[in-house]
């Protein structure tokens, strides 16, 4: 009986110390590879100031990549709204380098999206073929998903904005919705910026 | 006879410092706003219709209002027009996690009896599909909706700043 109770116990001990042993030394660490990748693809696409956009866009500079089209009521506009305080807040000399990637590449050619971003400094629309899209939406590990409407189409989509360092790795998202001082307090950490507040 | 007036006067200034702190609370603004754009279709109030700016070559947008139901049965919004969209669907667009979900009321928009349901950005919109013009911060638009039972109204919608959400007008 008591030997029974300690072999239960011992067991218990160990499957403990395995779990411990997952969540803080081996999940972390698999997320971390996941995150690292995140953005790492064969995806090659056009940008609307006539470069091409793929992985090695996002190295060079610290960026901001986020996804959305323009039959978008609601959350592109607001989260394009957002981008432009950020910019008008850490100053228009040095812009956030900004990737606005459409979700919606059959209605979302460059010429449509030249003018829906072009308020916007340092925002650059980025399209291309239906396939090449869906590329971009694996690599960045993002959900997009045509739904079918009465008379055509719309686009539920991930609506965070990715936060890349100058060497092209994930760092962080900004989640829709995030009050403009947290917004800005992780773009001028993203940029090397002092902290304003 | 004075001991009764200095009553008279506190009461009034009790009922004046609580109207005051009713009004306040509600916002002096949403109240102006509600006035003055308010139409009724049957039993309901539409009241504080607005839209926000356009982006360029922005092909839709929403518009959002107060549907206030004065009556004792439901009533629902099943459809719309105007004239500067194509097509116009009642629409619900909601946050599941990180993912923004967009869907059409199939059924309409129910506004149950006795109560009010806000169309706000996050939320119930109308939505405008194949817009004919861009909107333009001042601009009035017109939507004209329709009840199950309350039947059409036409309703004027302001057009507010690009991030305009009906309330806080001082964006």
């Amino acid at each position: 009986m008591s030997g029974r109770l300690k072999l239960i116990l011992m067991g218990l001990i160990g499957l403990n110390a395995l779990l411990i042993a997952w969540v803080f030394l081996i999940a972390p660490r698999m997320e971390a590879d996941v995150l690292q990748q995140l953005g790492k693809g064969e995806y090659e696409l056009s940008m609307t100031n006539g470069a091409v956009f793929t992985q090695a866009s996002l190295s060079g500079a610290p960026s901001a990549v986020f996804f959305g089209f323009t039959h978008c009521p609601d959350v592109c506009p607001t989260t394009l709204g957002d981008v432009l305080g950020w910019q008008e807040d850490i100053g228009e000399d040095n812009p956030l380098q900004v990737f606005f990637v459409t979700v919606d590449p059959e209605r979302d050619t460059l010429d449509i999206l030249t003018d829906y971003v072009g308020w916007v400094p340092g925002v650059k629309g980025v399209t291309g073929s239906p396939e090449e899209i869906q590329k971009a939406i694996s690599a960045f590990k993002i959900f997009a998903q045509k739904v079918p409407t009465e008379d055509g189409y719309t686009m539920d989509h991930f609506a965070s904005v990715l936060l890349f360092d100058e060497n092209g790795s994930f760092v962080e998202a900004i989640s829709y919705g995030t009050g403009h001082d947290e917004a800005v307090g992780k773009v001028r950490n993203l940029m090397g910026l002092e902290s304003t507040s | 006879m004075s001991n009764l007036k200095f009553k008279d006067v506190l009461k009034f200034g009790r009922t004046a410092a609580l109207t005051g702190a009713l009004v306040a609370s509600l916002g002096v603004s949403a109240i102006a706003e509600g006035m003055k754009h308010s139409a009724q279709a049957g039993d309901i109030m539409i009241e504080g219709a607005f839209s926000r700016a356009t982006l360029p070559n922005q092909p839709v947008a929403g518009a959002f209002m107060m549907l206030k139901n004065m009556g004792d049965e439901a009533d629902t919004l099943i459809a719309g027009e105007s004239p500067i969209a194509g097509r116009i669907e009642i629409h619900e667009m909601a946050m599941s996690g990180d993912v923004m979900k967009m869907r059409e009321l199939e059924n309409g928009l129910e506004i149950p009896a006795g109560e009010t349901v806000e169309l706000k950005p996050g939320g119930y919109h109308v939505m405008f599909f194949d817009l004919t013009q861009s909107l333009d911060e001042g601009d009035m638009i017109e939507v004209t909706l329709e009840f199950e039972k309350g039947g059409k109204v036409t309703v004027p919608v302001k057009v507010g700043a690009r991030d305009a959400d009906g309330m806080k007008h001082n964006h």
